[in-house]
């Protein structure tokens, strides 16, 4: 792997090469992944516009927008997602700890194993609790034996707060779970391979309050541990949940700031209508 | 707004028209369910038909008659050499005994005609079925024993009423000496009606009475091995290729529009293709299970592909993207989620394909399984013929008897078909998941 040194941009040289035209201030000092002048095409339509944006270490990012403004599209090029769309094509530089990801050398799997993903809709294999969490480990190689395994499927499921539910049933299908349960299921899943970032995609649109209230919970202490983005339909959850928030609008990253500072004294007309519930 | 209110409909008026117009809504929606209930029946009246059609024919196939005949089991002469080889047995008396034991039946009385006649009752193959009976009970030489012994088959049609007393003689196929030699047997108890040997255990014969089902039965199971272990890794290797891994393109639509082409080419082109191809161009022999597999296997290729990638796109894209997202590679991805969940589909594709092979005649006549072949076949390279061809082979044949034989098997052969769209059924049952 190339230094982190090497390749990280100077904040200045970047602010006088690029035509931004995102308000407020992209740029972290400790970036652990960045995206620079990034466009998505899904054949000729232009899905993303030139976006340019860090996520920094241990924070929880948001974005937020009207629907069809292109976050669920910009989350999944993060983790390379997008490539298994045949007519999708990404411009542009994305670097996980100053590694460009679409760098014809990089492996997506080694990519995939640290910047996990958590779906809209819970997806669990049709295969036991056990299997579905020590499914990443296996195929990765990260345990040398049956013991350590069962560790890894442990923590994994005490991270996710699903330890004391599930721990009698292991062997029972994860398919057979609540909504809610499969996809703290999910997140447990994508925290075994120990991931970096953890990508988000609305991982409460399809549950309850009280379930989705014991993921945002979750998404609080995971935090600690893991860089977390975060795309929600939800205003309330992404002021509840995150530390800054990125409001995207037609393919374009209209603002980026403060999660208290978007929603309280948002500087772009655009975020204010939305977050003002003008549209949406 | 108040515009449109009075250019429109009160609700009065609306609930009015609504009112009229449901009395015919409902009127049609009977009429149709009427119509689709009569057309179901209609469909199980002629299933009913064709059931009771089949059965009451091939039923009595599985039966025919036998004479019970006292055989003197005398070593000397059944067994010259003293050895029990099959030399020695042939080389033996076999057929001389089983006469004189037919003519005690008639109390010995009756010159050279009824020799000769009682000679043509008993089936020829009986001398095999006493060297048969000497071999497995060898301490039973030198007894008396009571053997069955199959009757000809124009005895047997006589017994069954085809063959009927009061045709004027000359237009019989037995003469009247032969029907008082019956009539005989019968007051004495000797006849008796059961479940035929013959036909599950036989191999072909020109003597309907001899005539069975065994060796086609191995034939088109030696066929069906060679076909399965061809069609079914192919036909799944093709899916999958095509489904996740060809790029989207016009080459790739090009083979697809084939592949279902395919699908509806006469089989007998297949059987053409065999013949050119596998024998001509390749000199492979004719007549063997080996080359009948592989164009059954081509012929149900098509059906096999087309069925997998049915059930490869019925897995769900969301556990595709939950691999993907741990970092699984595409190959992990096919095995060990695609696969898996399309195995049932795959399956029940490739059996539904199997029976289509079991019932297929037509190719195989090309490729020459169409032969007479007594022995029964032991391994892929032995000439051999299968189920469906012996089918059509006894449907051609003149004798009464082989009607019934035709009909039992064509049982057999049904009877497969029903276990093995069952075996589909109930592991697409067992294998099913939900997600």
């Amino acid at each position: 792997m190339t230094s982190f040194k090497e390749l990280n941009y100077s904040t200045d040289l970047i602010m006088e090469n690029t035509n931004l035209k995102t308000t407020g201030n992209v740029f972290v000092d400790n970036p652990r992944m960045s995206a620079r002048n990034v466009d998505v095409y899904y054949g000729d339509k232009h899905a993303i516009k030139d976006v340019t944006i860090d996520i920094s270490e241990q924070e929880v990012i948001a974005f937020i927008g009207p629907s069809g403004c292109g976050k669920s599209t910009f989350l999944r090029t993060l983790n390379r997602m997008n490539d298994t769309i045949d007519i999708c094509r990404v411009t542009g530089q994305i670097t996980l700890d100053g590694e460009d990801i679409y760098s014809p050398n990089v492996d997506v799997v080694p990519l995939r194993a640290r910047v996990g993903m958590v779906f809209q809709k819970p997806n669990p294999f049709p295969k036991s609790i056990y299997d579905n969490i020590a499914y990443g480990p296996r195929i990765h190689g990260l345990t040398r034996n049956k013991a350590e395994l069962d560790e890894i499927v442990e923590s994994a499921l005490e991270r996710a707060g699903l330890w004391t539910e599930v721990k009698d049933r292991l062997d029972q299908p994860g398919t057979g779970l609540s909504g809610g349960q499969q996809q703290r299921l999910c997140i447990a899943r994508a925290i075994a391979v120990s991931p970096e970032v953890i990508l988000m995609d609305e991982p409460c649109s399809a549950l309850d309050p009280i379930a989705t209230a014991k993921i945002e919970e979750l998404i609080e202490e995971l935090k600690t541990q893991y860089t977390i983005v975060i795309v929600t339909h939800s205003m309330q959850q992404a002021a509840r949940v995150s530390d800054r928030t990125a409001y995207f609008h037609l393919g374009d990253l209209i603002e980026v700031g403060k999660t208290e500072q978007i929603f309280t004294n948002p500087a772009h007309k655009l975020t204010q209508d939305y977050i003002t519930g003008r549209f949406g | 707004m108040t515009d449109i209110v009075t250019k429109g409909l009160s609700p009065q008026e609306a609930s009015a028209r609504v009112q009229a117009s449901l009395k015919q809504r409902r009127q049609k929606e009977r009429r149709f369910r009427r119509l689709g209930l009569a057309a179901v029946l209609l469909a199980l009246t002629f299933l009913a038909v064709l059931f009771t059609g089949i059965l009451s024919k091939g039923l009595p196939g599985m039966f025919q008659y036998y004479v019970k005949l006292d055989v003197e089991l005398d070593r000397a002469r059944l067994d010259p050499l003293g050895d029990l080889s099959d030399a020695s047995l042939y080389s033996g008396d076999a057929e001389a005994m089983i006469l004189e034991s037919a003519l005690l039946t008639v109390d010995g009385e009756g010159g050279r005609k009824v020799k000769k006649t009682l000679r043509k009752m008993v089936s020829s193959g009986s001398a095999i079925r006493l060297i048969d009976f000497v071999k497995s009970h060898p301490e039973l030489l030198g007894t008396r024993q009571q053997i069955k012994f199959a009757v000809d088959d124009d005895i047997d049609s006589f017994l069954r009423g085809f063959i009927q007393r009061d045709t004027p003689a000359k237009d019989r196929r037995i003469d009247d000496l032969t029907i008082e030699i019956v009539d005989k047997w019968e007051s004495k108890g000797l006849i008796s009606y059961e479940l035929s040997d013959y036909l599950f255990f036989g191999s072909a014969s020109r003597d309907a009475e001899m005539a069975g089902i065994k060796g086609a039965l191995i034939g088109s199971l030696l066929t069906l091995a060679i076909c399965i272990s061809i069609a079914f890794p192919l036909g799944v290797a093709a899916a999958v290729y095509l489904e996740e891994l060809a790029p989207k393109n016009r080459w790739t639509e090009l083979i697809e529009i084939n592949i279902n082409n395919l699908a509806a080419v006469p089989s007998v082109v297949f059987g053409i293709m065999g013949l050119a191809i596998f024998i001509v161009t390749f000199g492979m022999p004719r007549s063997v299970p080996l080359v009948g597999g592989v164009v059954l296997a081509l012929m149900t290729l098509p059906t096999i592909i087309i069925s997998s990638r049915a059930a490869i796109r019925a897995v769900p894209p969301s556990i595709r993207d939950a691999a993907l997202g741990i970092g699984a590679s595409k190959m992990q991805v096919i095995f060990h989620h695609v696969i898996p969940l399309a195995m049932p589909g795959m399956l029940t594709g490739t059996i539904i394909g199997m029976a289509q092979a079991l019932g297929e005649t037509a190719p195989l006549l090309m490729i020459g399984m169409v032969a007479f072949i007594v022995d029964i076949p032991g391994g892929f390279t032995d000439p051999a013929t299968v189920l469906p061809v012996q089918i059509f082979m006894w449907a051609d044949f003149a004798e009464r008897m082989f009607i019934q034989k035709t009909s039992a098997a064509i049982l057999v052969l049904l009877a497969f078909l029903v276990t093995m769209n069952a075996a589909a059924i109930a592991l697409r049952k067992k294998l099913e998941r939900r997600w």
